[in-house]
């Protein structure tokens, strides 16, 4: 170290150097380039998983173009490859997902955050966690097993007899099916839509609603026109968190959405979803093109959930922060 | 007035009582779920289901110990990968860095968690089936480890950050470098809370099926080594439940049983753990 001192006339590298030597032997530096690397390593492959989609689809991209979107032919002997009945399948089976897990995952937050008292709002809180950690091929195994029975005898006989005038609920009652996909899925994002709802409800300031309440309005008027409302945009982005959930899911979806690739504006039609062909085809493709295909299909799921999360984690932090920032007013 | 007072009020009770009711319908789906499994898989776990290879179409008996020692491989080798990159980036993220790495670091990870499961799959095929031409127990590992990876790191990063700042300065004030406070006050005041997330992170992986149906692949008897196929849990019962034979049925019940009682028996002790000591991050 002294040689080094001596033999370079310019001090101001040297002593930046030589705390870097220090540091180096006192293992600060070292520590921080491992824990770099390892840091690093998780940037490199979310970098790799893009291009491999990307890479890995271009056969099918340039051949197709934007037409794979909009054809709905799926002929894996003649080469020819359409997406359009997936795509349909899984906007389908998320739309009626949300309309169903939407006010009821809304009404449990709101009964979480704003009546139960601390307590069992913390027990019910835990069960719903526990909810959140079954795996999706369990709730394919009771969607199998149970919904599809009972959608078959029960409900589904019930809606065309009741709501048939709409082209929504006609045709024949199989069981499988958009319908049964969605009521599935709605089963499955419930718990994502409460849990951070409740949050976003928490972080509500209390002088908001205690301001409302003072004004003469009922428990219920408080707490939807004030409360929510503040809460907006952080429910927006637990159900867009929601909806990324359910466009990826795969497992329950494949079990029970009968795997056809029809485009019907029946619910009780049988369908397909993106997730569920990739599933169902991957290992079993033969030929690049076909390969190349699926992987496109990959790629379109990640790009919508992509942005889906994306947005949802900006509305979940824009409330966070108008909540701190009127709390501290 | 008093009409529309009580109108007011009725609508008020009303739908605060709709509300309950939401909260009340969705819990419920839990207990649902566990006694339709209890019912319909507790009479076929027996002592076989534990042991036995399964037999083939038609034959009685037979069990999933293939499937079980599977899952277990994957499991082990997937944390081997997957916590240290986890962990020591956590420790990047909390302690090293600031600004605009820890950003991208960040960002990656958080992306990389909402990725769905199946394009994992797809990535692990392209990544470590392709290069090997075979389905293996590595890659299924590999594609459950970056399942794993963003859940250790961030949470890792939580509870670190967690530590109050005067354990820090103390340890520097005695003369500690850096890595040595982290080494022997940092981490050893936050592991609890590190080490139940990183159970959490494991039991949310051990149900993952759609990354390992072309990566792990499956297979009926037993997978020496780690570059061979293997059966798990997960794809099992999803095999069996799709198939069109009542043993079979009853065999992926069973499994379900099993698989979602650990699942389940892991996430209240982590939780309980959790509650005790540190409080639960949010991730």
């Amino acid at each position: 170290m002294a040689a080094t001192t001596t033999t370079v006339p310019n001090a101001g590298p040297v002593s930046g150097s030589r705390s870097f030597l220090r540091k180096l032997r006192e293992g600060d530096e070292i520590a921080r380039i491992i824990t770099f690397l390892f840091a690093s390593t998780v940037v490199l492959v979310t970098i790799l998983l893009v291009f491999e989609l990307w890479h890995g689809s271009s056969l099918a991209r340039h051949k197709f173009g934007f037409g794979f979107f909009v054809t709905s032919v799926w002929d894996p002997i003649a080469g020819d490859f359409g997406a359009l009945p997936f795509i349909y399948g899984t906007l389908v089976t998320a739309l009626v997902s949300l309309a169903i897990a939407v006010p009821l995952g809304i009404g449990a937050a709101i009964f979480l955050a704003e009546l139960a008292p601390q307590k069992i709002s913390d027990t019910l809180q835990f069960f719903i966690d526990l909810l959140a950690a079954v795996p999706s091929v369990i709730y394919g195994l009771l969607g199998v097993f149970i919904i599809v029975p009972i959608m078959r005898e029960y409900i589904q006989p019930f809606l065309k007899s009741t709501l048939g005038f709409l082209p929504l609920f006609t045709g024949p009652a199989y069981g499988i099916g958009f319908f049964t996909a969605g009521i599935v899925l709605a089963i499955m994002v419930i718990p994502y839509i409460v849990s951070v709802s409740r949050e976003v409800l928490l972080s509500v300031p209390r002088d908001q609603r205690e301001a409302a309440l003072a004004l003469g309005s009922t428990r219920w008027e408080s707490t939807w026109k004030v409360v929510v409302p503040f809460a907006r945009t952080g429910i927006m982005g637990s159900i867009f968190l929601a909806l990324a959930r359910a466009l990826g899911e795969t497992m329950a979806v494949t079990m029970v959405i009968g795997n056809t690739p029809t485009i019907s504006a029946s619910l009780f039609s049988p369908g397909y979803s993106i997730a569920a062909v990739i599933a169902n085809e991957f290992s079993e493709a033969t030929g690049d093109l076909y390969v190349q295909s699926l992987i496109e299909l990959g790629l379109v799921l990640f790009i919508l959930t992509f942005v889906l999360n994306g947005l949802a984690r900006l509305l979940i932090i824009l409330t966070a922060q108008r909540g701190s920032e009127m709390g501290r007013t | 007035m008093i009409t529309r007072l009580r109108y007011r009020k009725f609508v008020s009770g009303f739908m605060l009582g709709m509300t309950g009711l939401a909260a009340f319908i969705t819990v419920s789906v839990l207990f649902f779920i566990l006694g339709y499994l209890v019912y319909h898989g507790g009479t076929s776990i027996n002592w076989n289901f534990f042991t036995k290879l399964p037999t083939p179409v038609g034959e009685a008996g037979g069990g999933m110990a293939n499937a079980i020692v599977g899952s277990a491989k994957l499991l082990f080798l997937a944390s081997l990968i997957g916590v240290p990159v986890g962990f020591l980036g956590g420790v990047y993220l909390a302690e090293f860095s600031g600004g605009a790495i820890a950003f991208v670091v960040r960002y990656a990870a958080d992306l990389l968690n909402g990725v769905p499961s199946i394009v994992i799959g797809i990535f692990a095929y392209a990544l470590v089936v392709l290069p090997f031409k075979h389905y293996s127990t590595l890659a299924g590992s590999f594609a459950l480890a970056l399942m794993m990876i963003p859940i250790t790191l961030r949470s890792t990063e939580q509870f670190l950050q967690a530590v109050p700042g005067s354990l820090r300065e103390g340890a520097m004030a005695l003369g500690a470098s850096k890595w040595k406070t982290i080494a022997s006050v940092i981490v050893p005041a936050a592991y609890r809370g590190i080490l139940t997330a990183i159970l959490l992170a494991l039991a949310r992986v051990a149900g993952e099926t759609a990354p390992l149906l072309f990566t792990a692949f499956g297979n009926r008897f037993w997978s020496p080594g780690w570059e061979q196929p293997t059966a798990s849990l997960p794809v099992m019962i999803y095999t069996y439940a799709i198939s069109p034979y009542d043993d079979w049925h009853r065999q992926a019940w069973a499994a379900g049983l099993v698989l979602l009682g650990l699942i389940l028996v892991v996430n209240i002790i982590a939780r309980a753990i959790l509650a005790r000591g540190v409080s639960i991050p949010r991730t």
